[in-house]
């Protein structure tokens, strides 16, 4: 390209400007001319200044770039102007590409030297190639061109110049001669701009190379976008195609009827669908194709859950089957444990070991080392007054003057659980014909239980009321809120305290309380007994019985029961603890004591059996009935006699000591058995009995030591009784010079008892020391005791409770010589009991014999005064069926009267003499 | 060699207060006794558990160290044990000083 092709082209550009202006309106024309200039564009892509493509890239900053640089040329050939900007942007682009391309209304320019000079431009003096630009007054140029005319350089643009709105214009030194000229002008500040910027960028191109600067200086300016006028593309056509038009003219149609029809009357008639072929059309519903929707897409859900199954499950039910496992554990054949034994590592571990063990078992021999020298330091000490004392120490002493005075007191009970509270019962002491007499008096004045604290010595804490005068009372020992009590008429009366238990505990004042009447017998002792729960208990009284009761509701009463409590009310303030027993309690066991010979039976005063409340030892004598029996009510030994499948224990003592008013001792078996003569289950009639003590028997305790050895103390003596020996009692004292009225075994010391008498005074005895006398004598109460209880209150303290017939309740303490066991105190009156046994054996054999002396010796003096040696040492046969003989006689006579006196009288044969 | 074990056996009962005299095999099983077989089947099955958590006990705090003697003070006896690796011995000695 040639400097003056682009000249001309940029010329022609101009004019063809100029007729495209005018062309404007015309759509395809401006079309061709914009495919024209497109074809020119992609051809002379520097060159062109006026290629229009529209449809080229929509680059809005570039149009508006142009849109700066163009000239601004007025009225319609901006838009024109406009339009020429993008192929300018394109033509700008690849003029950056290519330097040679010239923006719009840029011009090459020569300038004389002479031009130079005037504006004062010389090349490579005022405007280098560093340097093109220079900003030329308008003014000047226009001076110049007044001045110079058609000799100016300007003259070519002079007409633009006069329009140039700016002042300054620009040229631009093109020391290449790009453009063909040695100076550029730009005719437009437009184009000044652009050049200005090109120059910047040509120059950042060229310093690329080096350097880079001016990039981010471009100032982006917004220019918002003109309205152009719209360009047909072709789519006229296809709207024209979707329009309806009308191709032809409309048709019209006219519809007439005759006038003379309207209104007129019309007969309808009937018919029916099938009378006619094709009467009715159906239109049936088809699939048809051409109408088939094709479901291209398809709105779905998936939603994804677990699998769900329904199941149910059951359990099989299995019979419940016992099943019990035995282990037995591992052992050695004696062959085996031999030849175990004898290996060397046997021997060897043996003699390792035997050392140690000597050590350790001469340690132990030595001294205990768990002795706990602390604890027994102040053993001595501790005893109120010195050691050597042993007597017995007046500790507290209660009286009620209202109501215990001049009253006997006949039974004394220590709480097992309280410390310091201690009951007795007292009673009119009246012999029994002067209680017939002061009957009505007896009557009126209340009998009552005293219960007292330590803590309030003038009144009671607790006062039990009673119907008749209580001779006998016990506490449960698992329960001590119950009491129980016999009167003198022979009923048993049982209290609950627990409503007032805690009165008890706080000592304060003094309260009433009524009982629960129960039963009626005769004078009773209770003694509670058996059971966990001790709900028995026996009582014995002078109708010949010992009876056992329970104070369980048995479960026949208790359906019976509830029409009786509707109609019994309940005395206020009574529990009904026991009202299940009211009225219809019966005694479980009834043990009669008869005696084996004619003259009545036994009237027992006092009883003791073998069986404790708490005591299991006679479980482990007994191997089969274990299983079955140990809940019940066995471990007191007792078992109903009804009930005859349980299964009986057999370590048990079933034999109860009972003394009687006679001074008798009875050993019986209280546990019923077929009795061979009646055949009735029954108790059997006692084992045996002795004649011991000249009065009633007045106590009878077992020791709390030896589980077989009782105490009996009646009339003027005392003996010892050890069970399983029937010949006698193995210790008999002597007769006192007083009567004797209360014993009782010390708690803490095997070999000592103490025995009250009617003087006042209190014994002591002890085995170990002297068994024909007492060991200590002490008076404590100017009237006569009633009633002994000693009892360990605490660990320091022993007390005895010592009741008297004035009705006042003494409490001594027992010294620590009395309460203190010697060592081996146990294993010694053991070993006298023993010798007292053989002893006794001894005298049944020296008695024996001495009853077959007896007799041998009555035979002698017979023999020699009846003189008749020979007859006399082996009767004869007739001599013994003389004897016979006489004795059927008697026989007879005996069996004829007794018949007579019955009523019936039998002629009987003349009994035959012997022939 | 059995008649040495014998020996000290005799020699162990007739300190004082010896009740009885028990070896036992590191199963539990009783291979020579004093006492009657239960009471010693009893005594052996008890003590090898006791022993054998002594000696736990002892290893556990101590790994080097072992378990040598083993007496067990009760009311009224004293059980006196001597472990080993193969065999126990048993010993019950009654309280003297009571």
């Amino acid at each position: 390209m040639s400097d003056a092709d682009k000249k001309e082209v940029s010329s022609e550009g101009a004019k063809e400007e100029t007729e495209k202006i005018k062309e404007d309106k015309k759509d395809d024309n401006k079309e061709a001319a914009q495919t024209e200039e497109k074809e020119k564009d992609s051809s002379e892509a520097e060159k062109n200044a006026n290629s229009n493509a529209e449809e080229e890239p929509t680059d809005v900053k570039k149009p508006e770039k142009k849109a700066s640089k163009v000239k601004n040329k007025p009225g319609k050939k901006e838009s024109k102007v406009l339009k020429d900007e993008p192929a300018e942007a394109i033509g700008e682009a690849p003029e950056e590409a290519n330097p040679e391309a010239l923006p719009e209304n840029v011009f090459p320019l020569f300038m004389t030297s002479k031009t130079q000079e005037i504006y004062n431009c010389k090349c490579d003096e005022d405007v280098t190639e560093e340097n093109p630009f220079k900003f030329i007054p308008k003014s000047d140029i226009l001076e110049d061109m007044k001045m110079r005319a058609a000799v100016c350089d300007f003259h070519p643009f002079k007409q633009q110049i006069l329009d140039y709105p700016g002042e300054d214009v620009l040229i631009v030194y093109d020391f290449e001669f790009k453009h063909g000229q040695n100076f550029i002008v730009a005719l437009t500040e437009e184009a000044k701009e652009l050049l200005l910027k090109v120059s910047e960028t040509e120059e950042g191109e060229a310093g690329e190379e080096g350097e880079e600067e001016e990039e981010d200086d471009t100032v982006y300016m917004y220019i918002p976008p003109e309205p152009k006028d719209w360009v047909s593309l072709g789519s006229e056509k296809e709207i024209d195609e979707s329009t309806v038009k009308e191709t032809r003219r409309k048709l019209k149609v006219s519809v007439k009827r005759i006038r003379r029809d309207f209104g007129a009357p019309t007969a309808f008639a009937d018919r029916n669908v099938a009378d006619v072929k094709d009467g009715a059309v159906d239109c049936t519903s088809y699939d048809d194709n051409n109408f088939d929707i094709k479901r291209i897409e398809l709105d779905k859900a998936v939603q994804a859950i677990s699998e769900q199954v329904t199941e149910g499950t059951q359990t099989d039910w299995k019979y419940p089957r016992n099943a019990n496992t035995q282990t037995y554990p591992r052992e050695y054949t004696e062959d085996e444990q031999a030849a175990l034994i004898s290996t060397k590592e046997c021997s060897d571990f043996v003699n390792e070991v035997a050392f140690d063990f000597h050590q350790a078992l001469q340690q132990n021999e030595i001294m205990n080392v768990f002795y706990v020298d602390w604890v027994h330091l102040g053993d001595g000490d501790d005893a109120f007054g010195s050691k050597a004392d042993n007597h017995l120490k007046e500790y507290q002493s209660f009286t009620d003057l209202q109501f215990s005075k001049d009253k006997m007191i006949t039974c004394i009970q220590w709480h097992r659980t309280i410390k310091g509270v201690v009951a007795t019962s007292v009673a009119e002491k009246l012999s029994f014909d002067q209680r017939i007499d002061h009957a009505a008096k007896v009557i009126m004045t209340p009998s009552l239980i005293l219960i007292w604290s330590f803590a309030d010595p003038i009144h009671p804490q607790l006062i039990l009321e009673a119907p008749d005068d209580i001779f006998s009372f016990a506490f449960n020992p698992t329960d001590p809120n119950h009491i129980v009590g016999g009167c003198l008429n022979g009923q048993i009366v049982m209290w609950d305290i627990a409503a007032h238990a805690d009165r008890l505990k706080q000592q304060r004042g003094s309260n009433r309380n009524k009982k629960r009447t129960v039963l009626i017998n005769k004078m009773g002792v209770p003694q509670e007994n058996a059971s966990l729960q001790c709900t028995q208990l026996l009582s014995c009284a002078t109708d010949h019985c010992v009876m056992l009761w329970d104070t369980k509701a048995s479960k026949m009463h208790t359906t019976a029961m509830y029409d009786d409590k509707k109609k019994a009310q309940q005395p206020s303030g009574v529990p009904d603890t026991f009202k299940h027993l009211d009225l219809i309690w019966k005694p479980i066991l009834r043990v009669t004591l008869s005696k084996s010979e004619p003259g009545g039976d036994h009237a027992p005063t006092k009883f003791s059996i073998q069986e404790r409340q708490g005591d299991r030892s006679a479980l482990s004598s007994g191997t089969e009935n274990r299983e079955n029996d140990v809940t019940q009510t066995m471990q007191g030994g007792f078992h109903k006699p009804s009930s005859g499948k349980e299964r009986t224990l057999q370590g048990v003592k079933t034999y109860v000591y009972v003394g009687t008013e006679d001074g008798e001792i009875v050993y019986a078996d209280w546990m019923p058995q077929k009795d061979q003569d009646t055949g009735k289950i029954q108790t059997p009639k006692p084992a045996y009995y002795h004649v011991t003590h000249d009065g009633p028997v007045v106590s009878m305790q077992r020791s709390p030591f030896f589980k077989d050895i009782l105490l009996s103390v009646g009339g003027w003596t005392l003996a010892l009784w050890k069970e399983g020996v029937s010949s006698g009692p193995i210790l008999e004292s002597s007769a006192c010079h007083v009567k004797l009225s209360c014993a009782a075994w010390s708690p803490t010391r095997p070999g000592v008892f103490f025995v009250a008498k009617v003087d006042g005074s209190v014994d002591v005895w002890d085995l170990l020391d002297k068994t024909h006398e007492p060991a200590l004598s002490q008076s404590v109460s100017p009237t006569a005791i009633m009633q002994i209880y000693p009892f360990q209150v605490t660990q320091k303290q022993q007390l005895i409770a010592v009741g008297d017939i004035a009705g006042t309740l003494h409490i001594l303490e027992i010294p620590w010589s009395l309460r203190q066991a010697t060592p081996n105190e146990t294993t010694s009156v053991a070993n006298y009991i023993e010798r007292e046994v053989k002893r006794r054996a001894f005298v049944v054999e020296r008695w024996n014999f001495r009853e077959k002396e007896k007799r041998e010796l009555e035979a002698d003096t017979k023999r020699k005064a009846g003189g008749m040696a020979a007859a006399m040492a082996p009767p004869t046969e007739e001599e013994k069926e003389l004897r016979l003989r006489q004795e059927y006689e008697a026989y007879l006579n005996e069996e004829h009267n007794f018949l007579r006196e019955l009523g019936i009288v039998q002629d009987e044969e003349i009994p035959l003499p012997a022939a | 060699m059995s008649q040495e074990i014998d020996e000290i056996i005799k020699r162990i009962m007739a300190h004082k207060g010896v009740i009885g005299v028990i070896i036992v095999n590191n199963d539990g099983i009783p291979l020579r006794s004093t006492l009657e077989n239960s009471q010693s089947v009893h005594y052996a099955s008890q003590i090898h558990s006791l022993a054998s958590k002594a000696r736990g006990v002892i290893r556990e705090i101590d790994s080097s160290n072992d378990l040598r003697f083993l007496r067990v003070r009760s009311t009224k006896h004293e059980i006196l044990v001597a472990p080993d690796h193969d065999y126990f011995m048993i010993v019950i000695q009654k309280d003297a000083s009571n």
